[in-house]
């Protein structure tokens, strides 16, 4: 049995844009699927809001499969990434294709986001997260 | 003179930006620009878009019209409305820290424009509001020259 647990529950099948939900541990992933803009991005604000409601700060942004991005979906990491980080968790964004972490670049968020390549990575860190607050 | 020129009107609704960036990503390969071009143009048109469904009409149903001009130095895309007009002049770069802080997103579109296109210029007639955003073929260095005109 690995840590996985049901693999996934949608919201948003109406449109080019999905977010599906896993969850790692304490971790709650989300996978972007599609285009997210000013039409699409209720699906990720819902998909935030849950996670809000359900108490899981430790998020993580798998954005593999996510072709397309506009300031629409960018603005809504930044409504939510202080009220995370605030509650002990973070916002991790992994996975991003190259043309859509160009964006992410050009606008600065890696100063304000972790980003990183894989998801596995971003595990690794909440781990470490962890750990280093067990310990101290 | 344009080479050639298109025309596409749609709703001011947010369901048809995907649309709106179908229409200049087609024309803008036929125009033989590169994928990094087309990406950052289709960008920038879908911001001033999203910007005028919700600023300049308050997310009320009107028109918007977009033009593509093709020419032999530049790929032009203007984008015209009549609602409420811009004032490039009070606008200022946002700061990401700040806007995280205040935990609102949003204010980012503007800069996404002059960021990825050479220039971007906004004129008002009468009623009628026009955003020019222009993509030099030469690649000309110009990450805007990024002028808000």
């Amino acid at each position: 049995m690995g840590r996985r647990e049901k693999p996934h529950e949608t919201i948003g099948n109406m449109s080019n844009f999905s977010v599906g939900f896993r969850a790692e541990a304490h971790i709650r992933i989300l996978d972007l699927k599609g285009e997210l803009d000013a039409h699409t991005v209720s699906e990720l604000e819902a998909a935030l809001q849950k996670c809000r409601e359900d108490k899981n700060h430790h998020i993580i942004v798998n954005g593999a499969h996510l072709q397309y991005i506009s300031s629409a979906g960018l603005g809504v990491f930044m409504a939510y990434i202080e009220e995370m980080r605030e509650a002990g968790g973070d916002i991790k964004i992994a996975g991003l294709q190259a043309n859509v972490y160009n964006i992410f670049d050009l606008l600065g968020f890696p100063l304000l986001f972790d980003i990183v390549k894989a998801e596995e990575e971003a595990i690794r860190k909440f781990d470490a997260d962890r750990k280093d607050k067990n310990d101290s | 003179m344009p080479e050639s020129a298109h025309s596409l009107s749609i709703p001011s609704a947010t369901q048809h930006l995907t649309k709106v960036r179908r229409f200049v990503e087609k024309h803008a390969h036929e125009a033989r620009l590169g994928e990094e071009a087309i990406a950052h143009i289709k960008m920038a048109v879908d911001e001033a878009c999203a910007n005028i469904i919700e600023h300049a009409y308050d997310n009320a149903r009107q028109k918007i019209s977009v033009f593509v001009m093709v020419d032999s130095e530049r790929f032009t895309v203007c984008i015209r409305d009549q609602g409420r007009s811009f004032h490039p002049e009070s606008w200022s770069e946002p700061n990401l820290f700040k806007i995280a802080e205040s935990r609102r997103g949003g204010g980012l579109g503007v800069q996404i424009m002059r960021s990825l296109m050479d220039q971007v210029e906004y004129t008002t007639q009468g009623n009628m509001n026009e955003v020019r955003l222009t993509k030099f073929r030469s690649g000309r260095p110009g990450r805007n020259g990024g002028k808000t005109a």
